[in-house]
């Protein structure tokens, strides 16, 4: 049985849907992370399962028990803040002790998990310090302290990383989610970075207004975008139009090979960039390259389809060696595996 | 890489994201509001509307008929219309000589560090809670006949109007340097950087960025401070001589030495009329003060001086020396320099009952009143935390027309006549079932009166500050809506609070107007019996004026600074004391 189980859950600002009919299950120690642009009602989805905004429709259920009636502080759930929210007035010991004083966990008890988990999240011996004090990183990992202090059943992180600079993020995905699974957490985060949610969870689930457009392991909806929302919201934007027909699709950049069973008729075509093979000029689609941009030791190139100018760019990825030039003319053939048939 | 510079806390200006809230019925946060509202609501009513507006309807209301004409004849007698004319040109001009004074202090305090700021900074505080009386007597110790300048330099200001706007100056260089340097620290440094980028010279930057993000800082302070001095009394009576009366001055003499009720009626509402156009103007300012402004922790935009800085710090420093510690020294001074030199024979003087030398003749030693005056403040006190507390948590939220009606009407009584309402007191507290006419009671509650007002101002803003999140994050930890507030919000309005009683305790302490009125002459207060000692002849008594002054002052600094001090204690409390202490 799933620990979380949302139900049809619905709320409306206005006449505007924040959370239009979305379910979703969690199960134990399962890492869940939501991905989504801002607005998108992320957010709201965490606040909602925490009890801090009422349901419009739908239900919430925690170990199968409905959730309507019980306010935040009896749901056992840890919600971590997008800002983290320590309270000012205490040092770093006292608010991650203050979870377990709500719960009356005796003094010698709380102190012992405090010292725990403050080892836990790499700040041993911090308790006495003001949070006034703290970097962003520090502050970061004793919300992360305070939150799981209470041993919730269910850890929620919004945005967790969010306003950490790039490489500070990097590491700290990492040693979460080894941390989870140290401790066998189960984890609903949310995030609008693509990198942060594959990295940290089991299942990402996309959404777009309100709704969830796609549920699915990280190489799943990497690999496999259902839409062209999906698509484009995780930087793919080699998509144009097509016909599917005897197991190709006929575009503007010829005719792809399509994945068996894909059905026929009108449809929109992604080739994603390792599906982009760059060759001599004269064999296959001839592109010229408008651009090329570095990501780690790879490098993005960006072609643009000689002839149709103003159609659709193509995107493809080579090693720092192999890049070709900008303003070079290449050929391009398509692999078909990394064709992707979006649903309309 | 600045990842691992400490990040402070979200300040309590700094943008919040707005997070959608969950709705609660209208309805039943109204009610609740107005719940919150109806102590503070039915104290104002009780002790403030009804005490006026009976004196004032005695004035208009005689010989069984209203006579509204009283108003025309009142406005078309010449003296009063100089009265009217030196109450406002004296407000204007003292505001005015207050800002260029002060400005320049608000940007020391906020933007430059040098050791001692903070002690300072109180120090600076105490003239504003310094009872009119003490501050009247120190000026006259300073300017007057026989004082500091006379003795040492030979020139006398006390009966140049000087004298008055200097006094002036004293009381409200706090106002300013609170007001305008507590947004001022606030204000992000790097805006100021930007326009520097973009071609701006200093000045230019200053004028076009920082001046504009201050401007309505700046006009709330000035019109606080033309408040304060419009309604002056203490300061004129003491300084002005016969010639120059304020408005407040002028109710008083009609009342308490003319008896000439209908006469005060009308320039009580007039007072009352000037002061409410000020107020809504202070409102209206104070609404754009919180528009949109970038705004970052104070303690991260000071700096050591540098350059012209330094000139300009000795200056501040020169002019807080000679405008405000100078005549509280002088006044120090003098209670110590008695008829046998130097020495404690003024003090000792104080514990006595008899007038010295001049027949007249106290019902209880001076140095008693020091006893009934603390115990007179710890009462107002607290009454001005209740009432203020719960009109502090009734205008908590972002509220309707109503609201900030309510708001307003709590400033009000910072601006009436006290005299009106001492004598108010008196015809109407008479009777049953409020027959407080030999009640001690009656003294505090006039006093806070005049509290309240303080304890609004320094609570509200620390209530606004808490943010929503904190409390749901307290709530997801496990809290329940009570414990949340218990730990959440208590501790970080308890230390508001305790400024808010030191700021209470001490106007209450020297509250002087009301409680000439009605303090029973065997049991006045400090201020009555210095305003005695004062009205009466003799160098004994003016010493032991000055005595009495020294220890009014002792104990009001020392309410002041126990607190300025208490919350500091603690590193974090640093945006908590930023946000409160404007008025």
């Amino acid at each position: 049985m799933a620990l979380l189980r949302i139900d049809a859950a619905t709320v409306r600002f206005g006449d505007r849907a924040a959370l239009d009919g979305v379910d979703l299950d969690v199960t134990a120690h399962e890492t869940v992370c939501v991905l989504g642009p801002s607005g998108s009602g992320k957010s709201t989805l965490l606040r909602a399962v925490a009890g801090l905004q009422p349901l419009d429709g739908g239900r919430i259920l925690l170990d199968g028990a409905d959730q309507a009636g019980t306010p935040p502080h009896r749901r056992g759930v840890g919600l971590m803040f997008q800002d983290h929210q320590l309270f000012p007035q205490r040092d770093v010991g006292g608010n991650v002790a203050f979870g377990p004083r709500m719960h009356r966990v005796p003094r010698d008890l709380r102190e012992r998990r405090v010292a725990e988990l403050l080892d836990l999240v790499g700040l041993p011996g911090a308790a006495q310090r003001a949070v006034g004090t703290l970097s962003g990183g520090e502050q970061q990992r004793v919300a992360l302290a305070r939150a799981l202090a209470p041993e919730p059943r269910l850890l929620m992180l919004d945005e967790p990383l969010g306003q950490l600079d790039r490489s500070l993020r990097e590491r700290l995905v990492v040693e979460l989610r080894q941390l989870f699974g140290r401790l066998g957490t189960t984890v609903l985060a949310v995030t609008h970075d693509q990198g942060e949610a594959f990295a940290l969870a089991d299942r990402v689930v996309v959404m777009q207004d309100g709704r969830i457009a796609q549920s699915g392991t990280p190489l799943e909806v990497w690999q496999r975008p259902d839409s062209e929302f999906v698509a484009r919201f995780l930087g793919f934007d080699a998509v144009t139009d097509g016909v599917v027909s005897g197991g190709v699709a006929v575009t503007d950049w010829g005719k792809l090979p399509v994945p068996d069973g894909t059905p026929e008729g009108p449809a929109r075509v992604l080739v994603r960039p390792p599906g982009v093979l760059l060759g001599p000029a004269d064999e296959g689609l001839l592109c010229e390259v408008r651009a090329r941009t570095f990501r780690g030791g790879r490098v993005a190139v960006i072609l643009g389809v000689v002839g149709a100018e103003r159609g659709p760019q193509l995107e493809a990825e080579c090693t720092l060696r192999d890049a070709p030039a900008e303003g070079d003319r290449i050929g391009v053939t398509f692999d078909p595996a990394e064709v992707v048939v979006l649903h309309r | 890489m600045d990842v691992d510079r400490p990040v402070a806390p979200a300040g309590p200006a700094t943008a919040a994201p707005t997070s959608p809230r969950p709705r609660r019925s209208p309805g039943r946060a109204t009610a609740v509001r107005l719940a919150l509202a109806a102590l503070p609501l039915a104290f104002f009513a009780v002790f403030f509307a009804y005490p006026v507006g009976a004196i004032v309807a005695r004035g208009l209301h005689q010989g069984g008929r209203w006579r509204p004409g009283v108003v025309g004849d009142v406005l078309g007698d010449p003296s009063i219309r100089h009265v009217l004319w030196f109450t406002c040109w004296q407000a204007a001009a003292s505001t005015a000589l207050t800002l260029a004074v002060a400005l320049p202090g608000a940007y020391v305090f906020a933007r430059l560090d040098f050791p001692g700021k903070h002690l300072l900074r109180a120090v600076v505080t105490v003239p504003f809670v310094l009872p009119t009386v003490v501050a009247g007597s120190a000026f006259l110790a300073l300017l007057g006949r026989g004082g500091f300048t006379d003795s040492l330099l030979g020139f006398r200001l006390d009966t140049s109007v000087w004298a008055i706007l200097i006094a002036h100056v004293f009381f409200n260089y706090a106002v300013v340097v609170r007001t305008v340097g507590g947004l001022w620290a606030q204000l992000d440094p790097r805006q100021e950087e930007a326009a520097r980028m973009l071609g701006a010279g200093r000045f230019a930057a200053w004028r076009r960025v920082t001046l504009p993000a201050l401007g309505p800082a700046v006009a709330a302070a000035a019109l606080m401070v033309f408040l304060f001095t419009f309604t002056s009394f203490g300061v004129i009576q003491i300084l002005g001589g016969p010639t120059r009366s304020t408005l407040e001055v002028e109710i008083y003499r009609q009342t308490a030495e003319l008896l000439d009720l209908p006469t005060a009626a009308v320039l009580t509402l007039l007072q009352l009329a000037a002061v409410a156009a000020i107020l809504g103007v202070h409102a209206w300012t104070v609404r754009r003060r919180e528009a949109t402004l970038r705004l970052v922790d104070a303690a991260r935009t000071a700096h050591r001086p540098r350059g012209a800085e330094r000139v300009l710090l000795a200056g501040v420093l020169a002019v807080v020396a000679l405008l405000i510690l100078l005549p509280l020294g002088v006044l120090v001074a003098r209670s110590f320099d008695g008829p046998n030199g130097y020495g404690l024979d003024f003090y000792r003087a104080l514990a006595s009952t008899d007038g010295s030398g001049d027949g007249g003749t106290f019902l209880v030693s001076p140095l008693e009143t020091v006893w009934n005056s603390l115990r007179y403040a710890a009462v107002a006190t607290v009454i001005a935390l209740a009432v203020g507390a719960l009109a502090a948590t009734a205008l908590v939220r972002r509220a309707g027309r109503l609201m900030r009606g309510f708001d307003a009407l709590l400033m009000l009584p910072l601006g009436t006549s006290a005299v009106t309402v001492g004598f108010g007191f008196l015809i109407t507290l008479d009777k049953p079932p409020l027959d407080l006419r030999d009640s001690w009671l009656l003294v505090p509650l006039a006093q806070a009166l005049v509290g309240v007002p303080f304890v609004v101002r320094v609570v509200l803003p620390v209530l606004r500050a808490v943010d929503d999140r904190l409390r749901e994050a307290a709530a997801v930890l496990g809290a329940s809506p009570l414990r949340v507030w218990r730990e959440v919000e208590l501790p970080l309005v308890a230390r508001a609070m305790g400024i808010a009683a030191g700021f209470a305790f001490a106007v209450s302490l020297g509250e002087f107007g009301a409680t000439v009125f009605i303090a029973r002459p065997d049991s006045p207060t400090l201020p009555v019996a210095v305003a005695r000692l004062l009205g009466r002849a003799g160098e004994m008594n003016y010493g032991q004026a000055m005595a009495l002054s020294t220890i009014l002052m002792a104990v009001c600094a020392a309410s002041l600074l126990v607190l300025e001090t208490a919350w500091r204690r603690r590193g974090d409390g640093r945006r908590i004391t930023d946000a409160t202490g404007e008025f």
